[in-house]
């Protein structure tokens, strides 16, 4: 029944764009069809995640297909439950978003366009997570890259904005091109494309560490692990912004479904599989947030927060392999249900603060930190989303993003403890590393908190900002209340990361039980509310204080100066320089001082860049020099379809005679 | 019924005891440079006057302005009541509440710096940067410290993890704990913005990281600061006197009196430091920072070896 339910839904999304491209390209009715239908697509999808965990049996739909070797065979299980919801919330929330920050009165050009995608988008996810065979999971897979790559360039007028798409179309292929290379692997390992658990006996060591390569370069490149995160900054800066928390929220979470997909059919996997996972996520995670405090443009900022957070889950996952590795049941649990929720949180809080930024960019027009300031008072609903947004971010309680990082923080301590059993002493070290990430996010996000919403307007714009209609702060307000949600009440949430871990780890069995007992998520919930109701009661008696006081107002208290003007403020490239300076070695910022040589200098500027090495330094560079040197192989590029029709056709012919 | 006394004991030291601390200090330097100093109560004096004041606000503030106190204070209070104290559970004790005392503290201090950040004012901006800035190194300093700790003690609660089994790894792992014993204390002075990080006394905003944070804040909601600060304090100094002397006699008035004649000997410890230390450079803080972390890591590194 979930199954049916499930891909209902993702027809009803994949199709959903389709009545307005028969519609005028100025007529409002289309977007509302396909809004409609989104929503309809994306609720029945949603009930049925909901039937499987009530019932809990799932019936898997297996039909032949004409494609050699594939079947089309899709199954829920908890794994599959669990990506599913972000898939079809974000993009629920994301549509109703879309009819007020692109309305097709503004953008008679690519509205439609953007519709249509935006639902084949949310169906490629929502089936590569349920598809059992691998060529359905590259169907799947495929549409999803392809549809994202149409999104990204919605204004492909601009030639930044092609530019970035042209590294995300580059950066993806590479990505099919590595699973292409992994799916071959486990065929010729289990002898059919269907993704069931490989026979550890028979599994050769070679071809294991194979299969563990292509796993993390070829999805590591999806979730922007770092240094396969190259695509990821520049493609959510510009792509429109709940297209960006699609993108952020879910579409590489996708990468993170493959990781856990994949290592959950290998049975016995080596130890250092788990210790580079832990390894990674914790470069990602600590020069995520590095990068993200150098950057000056709002939703580049939030994208390097997404290598951040991608670099936290993988850390889970690193920690749950370990466990696998050594027989450890607690740091499977708390390792893989910790990355699993993260998955959860960091797609509703990313997806909330993406929003959010897209509000104050709809009023605002500009994505530079530094030109705004002061819309908490302009568009207090916005502030109000993106301050909640940015402490479930931090880690910080009584929101969620503080459940999971407490899991895993518990697993990472637990490998310390001293029971005879096999350990791993390094994964304890990510402990800090952690509260090392927590810090840097907490200054992070005070500095973009503050430079935005705070203080006096930069900017003329930003001084006669208004706040968005309810169709945008509407769905803001939804992941508002998931981010309470889950940090206020996590033991609900508890059966579904249960479910989900079974699902990676059968040898376990039910692991709700366990789960309670060793996090005690009761603990936190009763404190999370104690911490609201302490907040509120405190608010109260300082409010009765204050009316019953004398309460004056004035200027800011300016240490004596007397004529402050809004560019005065710290802006956020001050906030950040000290951090900056700390993480030079690897941001090295590029930075223009004037030099001051005379007693009164005149009118000057400062100017101060973050570029991206890897991508600046690393591949483009490799890039141009191989495009030089392989000049000679465009007499193959003729730029003809018939042409290249034949190259496939002689390939096949060769393929067929060397069988 | 032994658990109610203690609880109500723990509950009324931790909120009352705060403001002495601060008393002491500024006696134990007002002792040095030869001054009689304030009254050891004067603390609680400042504190019922600001409660008496009216309050002035500035009209670049939002209401976050107004939470910063509010969150600052609450979050402090809760985290007092997650610390053990004298040989016992503290009244919030559960597996894993020292992650959750951290990220009390944090976001504590995001309301702060927030609020700071809130008037608009460049010096309010600067400090909320620098507050900032250090407890990106001085939260890594602290877990590496507890991982000592749960190495040793195999627990991930607060009250095993500083209960009375401490005293027998002294002996065994006495180096270690040292080790994590000096580095806290740079936490603590961090934390508590006291000299060598941060003169609280100086009379230049440029040159101030907490002080010059709240200059905006008046009546009511500077006193909710204030008393957060000493809160604060008052956990960094209680997590030092549990490390340190981590005695449990089984009389419990005995190990209360300890405790508190602990705390006093950690607030004079300030104040010595204070009184005979310059201030370093700004731009030196961090490299402090760091040797706080090598200190613990190596604390770590001689337990795993």
């Amino acid at each position: 029944m979930s199954e049916q339910l499930v891909l209902l839904g993702i027809v009803i999304a994949a199709t959903s764009g389709i009545p307005g491209l028969f519609l005028s390209r100025f007529s409002t009715t289309g977007q509302y069809v396909t809004t409609v239908l989104a929503v309809i697509g994306s609720g029945v999808g949603l009930s049925g995640v909901g039937v499987f965990w009530v019932t809990g049996d799932s019936q898997p739909i297996v039909r032949s297909w004409a494609i050699p070797g594939a079947e089309f065979d899709v199954a829920m299980d908890g794994l599959s439950a669990l990506f599913l919801v972000p898939i079809f919330l974000v993009s629920l929330l994301g549509s109703i978003y879309g009819l007020g920050y692109w309305k097709q009165t503004e953008h008679p050009q690519n509205g439609r366009k953007l519709r249509l995608f935006y639902g084949l988008l949310s169906a490629g996810m929502a089936l590569l997570v349920i598809a059992r065979n691998s060529i359905l999971f590259m169907v799947g897979w495929e549409i999803m890259a392809l549809s994202a790559f149409f999104l990204v360039t919605t204004e492909d007028h601009d030639r930044q904005v092609r530019e970035a798409g042209w590294i995300y179309l580059v950066s993806t292929k590479v990505a099919t091109l590595s699973l292409f290379a992994l799916f071959a692997l486990l065929r010729t390992a289990s002898g059919s494309y269907s993704l069931t658990p490989l026979n550890g006996d028979t599994l050769t060591h070679g071809m294991a560490t194979a299969i563990f390569v292509f796993t993390v370069v070829g999805f590591g490149l999806k979730a922007g692990v770092m240094p396969f995160h190259v695509w990821l900054p520049s493609s959510h800066a510009i792509a429109p912004s709940h297209v960006s928390a699609l993108m952020s929220g879910v579409i590489i979470k996708m990468g993170i479904y493959g990781i856990v997909r994949i290592t959950s059919l290998v049975p016995h996997p080596p130890v250092e599989w788990g210790g580079i996972l832990l390894g990674l996520g914790a470069v990602s995670g600590v020069l995520g947030v590095a990068f993200a405090i150098g950057q000056h443009d709002l939703k580049r900022l939030l994208a390097y927060h997404s290598i951040e957070n991608i670099g936290i889950i993988v850390m889970g996952i690193g920690l749950a392999l370990i466990g696998r590795s050594l027989g450890r049941a607690e740091w499977i649990i708390l390792g893989l249900s910790g990355g699993l929720l993260h998955v959860w949180n960091h797609a509703f809080f990313k997806a909330l603060l993406f929003l959010s930024a897209g509000s104050v960019i709809h009023a605002v027009r500009t994505r530079e930190i530094d030109q705004l300031g002061g819309l908490a008072k302009r568009m207090p609903q916005t502030a109000l989303c993106f301050v909640v947004g940015a402490v479930a971010i931090c880690g910080l309680p009584p929101l969620n993003g503080f459940i999971s990082e407490f899991l895993i923080y518990l697993g990472l301590f637990g490998t310390l403890k001293a029971d005879g059993g096999p350990s791993f002493a390094g994964a304890a070290l990510a402990a800090p590393v952690l509260a090392l990430i927590g810090a840097l996010a907490l200054a992070c996000f005070v500095k973009v908190f503050g430079a935005v919403f705070l203080g006096s307007a930069r900017s003329e714009h930003a001084r006669h900002a208004q706040e968005s209609g309810l169709s945008m702060i509407g769905p803001m307000g939804v992941l508002v209340a998931c981010c309470f949600g889950i940090g206020l009440a996590p033991t609900w949430f508890a059966p579904v990361l249960a479910k989900a871990v079974s699902a990676w780890a059968p040898e376990l069995g039910d692991v709700g039980p366990r789960l309670t007992t060793l996090a005690p998520l009761d603990w936190i919930s009763v404190m999370a509310l104690v911490l609201v109701a302490a907040l509120a009661l405190t608010s109260l008696l300082l409010w009765v204080r204050l009316r019953g006081s004398v309460v004056e107002t004035g200027p800011t208290w300016g240490c004596g100066y007397v004529a402050p003007t809004p560019r005065m403020q710290y802006t956020s490239s001050s906030f950040a320089e000290m951090l900056v300076g700390l993480f030079g070695w690897a941001l090295r910022p590029r930075t223009r001082r004037p030099e001051i040589m005379v007693l009164f200098p005149q009118r000057t500027d400062f100017h101060s860049e973050i570029r991206d090495p890897v991508l600046d330094e690393a591949v483009l560079p490799t890039f141009r020099y191989a495009a030089e040197k392989f000049s000679w192989f465009r007499i193959f590029q003729q730029g003809n379809l018939q042409v290249y029709l034949l190259y496939i056709f002689v390939a096949l012919i060769a393929l067929l005679l060397w069988r | 019924m032994a658990m109610v006394i203690h609880n109500t004991i723990h509950v009324l030291l931790a909120l009352a005891l705060p403001p002495l601390l601060l008393g002491v200090i500024n006696r134990t330097k007002a002792l040095f440079a030869g001054r009689v100093g304030p009254p050891l109560l004067q603390p609680y004096y400042d504190l019922i006057r600001l409660v008496q004041k009216g309050s002035v606000f500035s009209t670049t503030t939002t209401w976050v302005f107004r939470a910063g106190p509010v969150v600052g204070l609450v979050t402090a209070a809760l985290a007092v009541l997650m610390i053990p104290l004298a040989n016992s559970k503290a009244p919030i004790s559960f597996t894993g509440d020292l992650i959750l005392l951290v990220y009390l503290l944090g976001l504590g201090r995001f309301f702060t710096a927030s609020a700071a950040l809130d008037t608009g004012s460049p010096f309010e901006g600067m400090g909320a940067a620098r507050e900032v800035t250090f407890a990106c190194l001085a939260e890594p300093a602290f877990f590496l410290g507890l991982l000592v700790l749960v190495k040793l003690t195999g627990s991930l609660q607060l009250a095993t993890m500083l209960g009375g089994t401490m005293a027998s790894h002294w002996y065994s792992a006495g180096a270690s704990l040292a080790l994590v014993l000096l580095s806290w204390s740079i936490v603590l002075l961090v934390e508590n913005c006291r000299i060598p990080f941060d003169d609280p006394n100086t009379h230049l905003e440029l040159t101030m990281i907490h002080e010059v944070m709240v200059l905006d804040h008046s009546g009511p909601a500077f006193g909710m600061i204030l008393y957060g600060a000493a809160l604060k304090l008052f956990i960094f100094c209680a997590l030092i006197v549990r490390l340190a002397v981590p005695l449990s006699t089984g009389w419990a008035i005995v190990d209360w009196s300890v405790f508190v004649v602990g705390m006093l000997a950690v607030a004079v410890g300030i104040g010595i430091v204070e009184s005979t230390m310059a201030r370093v450079r700004m731009t030196h803080i961090p490299w402090l920072l760091v040797t706080a972390c090598v200190l613990s890591a190596v604390g770590i590194l001689l337990l795993v070896r």
